[in-house]
């Protein structure tokens, strides 16, 4: 018994930062273009579209994916976050606080995944150290701050290491 | 954009191999996506239908076999980064898989997938190769096991026949008393040049030496005259002579002009990189860590 393949569309039923939602998708559809042009969720950018630059990065389950090569159906049952989904109302995530008190926004265009990628960093390492947070920026261009300001916001929202003795 | 396509999600790998026997090159195999999807959009290949490996069972394990670590072809590069198995038996390949790519790729972009796609800027396969790795391959008329280096065959090309599937990579961990390392250089995304190396020390000398060079030629490779230069040499001698292991890696690896770099300039740096891959892992194997750092370079 073969099972017959998706053609057309399938249905995905997801949370996009926290609500629920259900859509019709077809296979090669990609989930950045579902959540720019149908869920009007403009913070996932398309630049590089090979997973080089990190400006269309969302969270999946909490893992940061590239949404420009990432099937949509592949999102089904599954919880994702975009930069729209960081704050809180009003209240700003944390994160986004901590960019704007260092100034680790320019122009704005990286400013979505890094926010996220920071955000899977912290979730993983609470504590980590700037040779780490570099390391887990690798693959997120920014061509304006030279990286320095966005270490310095992401390391400011750190849990401190409680020193040892 | 993608263009269309029809998505197939067997349930068992005998499903999966009798789509892919029916659709031969009309189809293909897809994991993580992070290659395929890419050459899709690019327009490098075109297909008619994906057939997702993921839902096949077992594929994404991670488990001890018969004094082997098996790596299931789905498991992901974070899946290998943080196992416990991956840890304990190779740890150097839970190193590596930290290092793999971007934090994107490796959360989605799959062990198989990698190997399969057999890009020849990869880490894996030169890592691997440190391991006397043997790839699964299954289809409906049975299983066989090839050595990593016979599945390789040169850039994007591999021996999988069309209706089979890779199902897992079987790794043969070090014996007691080996020091590794790996060390890559590279200002692309992808590496220029990646260098693994292993020494096993017994009594004070060199028993058993590996050295594995990728990304500089149309596949990874191990270099047995590089290798056997260091039997018997005390962890003095790796440090003094070195560079004549590098000569001797440079002379003998097969480097070839690319978007990276030229032949020449390849092979030199192969001569460079064995030598401070050595010096790595000499030094962690009389107990001592490398704090060196050369830029673009990345020490694992």
């Amino acid at each position: 018994m073969s099972v017959i393949p998706i053609r057309s569309s399938s249905s995905v039923r997801c949370t996009v930062n926290g609500r629920p939602v259900a859509l019709e998708v077809r296979p090669e559809a990609l989930l950045l273009d579902v959540l720019r042009d149908r869920l009007e969720l403009k913070g996932a950018r398309r630049s590089c579209d090979m997973q080089v630059c990190g400006a269309c990065t969302v969270l999946v389950d909490g893992a940061p994916v590239s949404a420009c090569t990432y099937l949509a159906v592949e999102v089904d049952g599954r919880e994702v976050t975009t930069v729209e989904g960081l704050a809180d109302g009003d209240r700003l995530h944390p994160l986004q606080e901590a960019f704007i008190d260092h100034g680790a926004v320019q122009c704005g265009f990286c400013t979505a995944g890094m926010l996220l990628t920071a955000k899977a960093l912290l979730a993983e390492d609470p504590s980590p150290t700037s040779e780490r947070v570099a390391e887990y920026l690798r693959g997120s261009l920014c061509r304006c701050t030279g990286y320095r300001k966005i270490l310095d916001a992401i390391l400011a929202c750190a849990t401190p290491k409680v020193a040892a003795g | 954009m993608l263009r269309p396509f029809a998505l197939h999600r067997p349930a068992t790998v005998a499903e999966a191999s009798e789509i892919l026997a029916q659709e031969g090159r009309d189809a293909a195999l897809y994991a993580g996506g992070t290659e395929l999807l890419v050459i899709l959009k690019e327009g490098l290949l075109r297909v008619k239908s994906l057939v997702d490996v993921k839902r096949l069972p077992g594929l994404a394990d991670i488990r001890a076999d018969d004094g082997h670590l098996l790596i299931g072809a789905t498991a992901t590069h974070r899946t290998v980064e943080h196992a416990p198995e991956v840890h304990a038996r190779c740890p150097l390949i839970a190193r590596v898989a930290r290092h793999v790519a971007n934090v994107r790729v490796r959360s989605v972009g799959t062990v198989g997938g990698n190997l399969a796609f057999a890009d020849p800027h990869s880490d894996l396969a030169t890592v691997f190769l440190l391991f006397d790795a043997k790839v699964r391959l299954s289809a409906r008329a049975g299983e066989r096991e090839l050595a990593l280096g016979d599945f390789v065959v040169g850039p994007y090309e591999t021996s999988r026949r069309d209706e089979e599937i890779l199902t897992s990579v079987r790794l043969l961990p070090w014996p007691a008393g080996t020091a590794g390392a790996y060390v890559k250089y590279g200002l692309h995304e992808r590496p220029t040049l990646g260098v693994a190396v292993a020494l096993t020390v017994a009594g004070g000398a060199v028993r058993g030496a590996r050295i594995a060079v990728g990304c500089v030629g149309p596949r990874p490779q191990r270099l047995a005259g590089a290798e056997g230069r260091l039997g018997g040499w005390s962890l003095a001698d790796v440090e003094r002579r070195a560079e004549e292991v590098g000569a001797e890696a440079a002379a003998a690896v097969d480097a070839v002009d690319d978007l990276h770099g030229s032949a020449e300039y390849k092979r030199d740096m192969t001569r460079v990189f064995v030598r401070r891959a050595l010096l790595v892992a000499a030094g962690r194997a009389a107990g001592r860590e490398s704090h060196e750092r050369h830029p673009h370079t990345v020490v694992v």
